[in-house]
């Protein structure tokens, strides 16, 4: 036998080293969430939901002129840069499109032609099982547990613009461009961004925080309802119920949150 | 060594030459900068930490801050006397320090670090 008491004193000191060095680890290994004396929580009038999903109801719209305060409040919420000429440059979080674009699968050969030349606003579809946060390589884009919320974080978009392509709904834009000079009116309480990263909706995560709803639901007269999926007395639950309504590209099976009444 | 003398020289030269920097600033340290408080900031007395913490540790208070509302949607700070903040740099920070020039930049300068935080959020929210 080979474990003789040299060995033994070997491995006893291996053993001795690496228990001293785990208080040392420790220390490199504090600091996260807690701080010296600080603790972060959720705000008072924060709203919750599991899945937050959208009920439109295209009933309600007949010409651009519908959709134009509604698009309106979004961008001049986020500071969307819509000055942008460029049409390959343009930044879109919530836009108008006919029929045909916007349910590329749904288009029968004589289609109702009311419903078909009303304008459809889209936007990201915060989707329940979503390509995007698959494709992103550092996470910056990623679908919150705690709400169903696909969301960004812009601070660590390194611009390489996968989940563009990964998105079947086209609901994402790259900023080719410093946006601030194009910003019309500039809303001091949002940031803005800078030039390589993608954006898109954010279903209003920051008024969502502070007890108000999306600015986009609050511009549209009752036309767009706003509620927790899962949740079967909300809003969006009791509108599900009562009418029929049509999903963008849903064979995908990416499972929209944002629901057409048509 | 046949070209001691010449080797020592050369070397004497380039010793000389790559430390001048040194000698020329000798004596003439940059002084520590004076960062200017707005007048509400020296109302407020304490920020959200105390002082000497957030001179160290600014930097990381910002990216907890940054974590926890974007990825868990926590935007409440309760420090450690029980106050509450809202954690929003352009709306809780930049509301007392709203003198970017004479806050943030004058140490970001002298330390030469270039944070891109005003790539997005805008400074001086209130247009003071």
């Amino acid at each position: 036998m080979n474990n003789s008491r040299r060995r033994f004193l070997q491995i006893a000191g291996v053993s001795a080293l690496g228990l001293g060095a785990k208080p040392v680890l420790n220390a490199f290994a504090a600091g996260g969430g807690e701080g010296p004396g600080y603790h972060v929580a959720r705000g008072e009038d924060a709203l919750d939901a599991k899945q937050w999903a959208m009920v439109i109801d295209t009933r309600k719209f007949h010409s651009s002129a519908d959709l134009e305060p509604i698009i309106e409040a979004c961008n001049t919420v986020h500071n969307i840069p819509t000055a942008i000429e460029n049409k390959n440059h343009e930044i879109k979080w919530i836009w108008e499109a006919h029929y045909h674009n916007a349910f590329t699968d749904k288009t029968n050969n004589f289609l109702n032609e009311e419903v078909e030349h009303r304008p459809f606003p889209l936007l990201c579809n915060h989707c329940e099982n979503p390509p995007c946060v698959r494709a992103c390589p550092t996470q910056a884009t990623f679908k919150r547990e705690r709400d169903g919320i696909v969301l960004m974080d812009f601070h660590r978009c390194i611009g390489c613009r996968f989940c563009m392509a990964a998105c079947p709904f086209g609901a994402r834009s790259f900023n080719f461009r410093d946006p601030r000079p194009f910003i019309r009116e500039t809303n001091n309480k949002f940031p803005t961004r800078m030039k390589g990263v993608v954006e898109k909706c954010n279903f209003c995560a920051e008024r969502l925080a502070v007890g108000q709803m999306p600015a986009c639901v609050e511009a549209s007269n009752g036309a767009l309802a706003f509620g927790d999926l899962y949740d079967e007395h909300s809003e969006v639950r009791e509108l599900l119920k009562e009418n029929y309504t049509i999903r963008r590209k849903q064979t995908l099976g990416t499972e929209p949150s944002v629901y057409y009444i048509v | 060594m046949k070209d001691k003398k010449k080797i020592l020289a050369g070397l004497a030269v380039f010793i000389a030459a790559i430390t001048f920097p040194f000698w020329y600033n000798m004596g003439k340290a940059a002084p520590a900068p004076e960062v200017e408080l707005t007048a509400k900031a020296k109302a407020a007395k304490v920020c959200v930490m105390p002082t000497s913490y957030m001179q160290a540790n600014h930097m990381q208070l910002l990216d907890v801050w940054r974590h926890n509302v974007t990825r868990n949607g926590e935007r409440a700070f309760v420090n450690a006397d029980g106050k509450l903040f809202t954690m929003s740099l352009s709306n809780t920070c930049l509301d007392c320090h709203s003198n970017k020039a004479q806050f943030c930049d004058r140490c970001h300068n002298y330390a030469s670090v270039r944070p891109y935080c005003w790539d997005c959020h805008i400074d001086n929210p209130k247009g003071e």
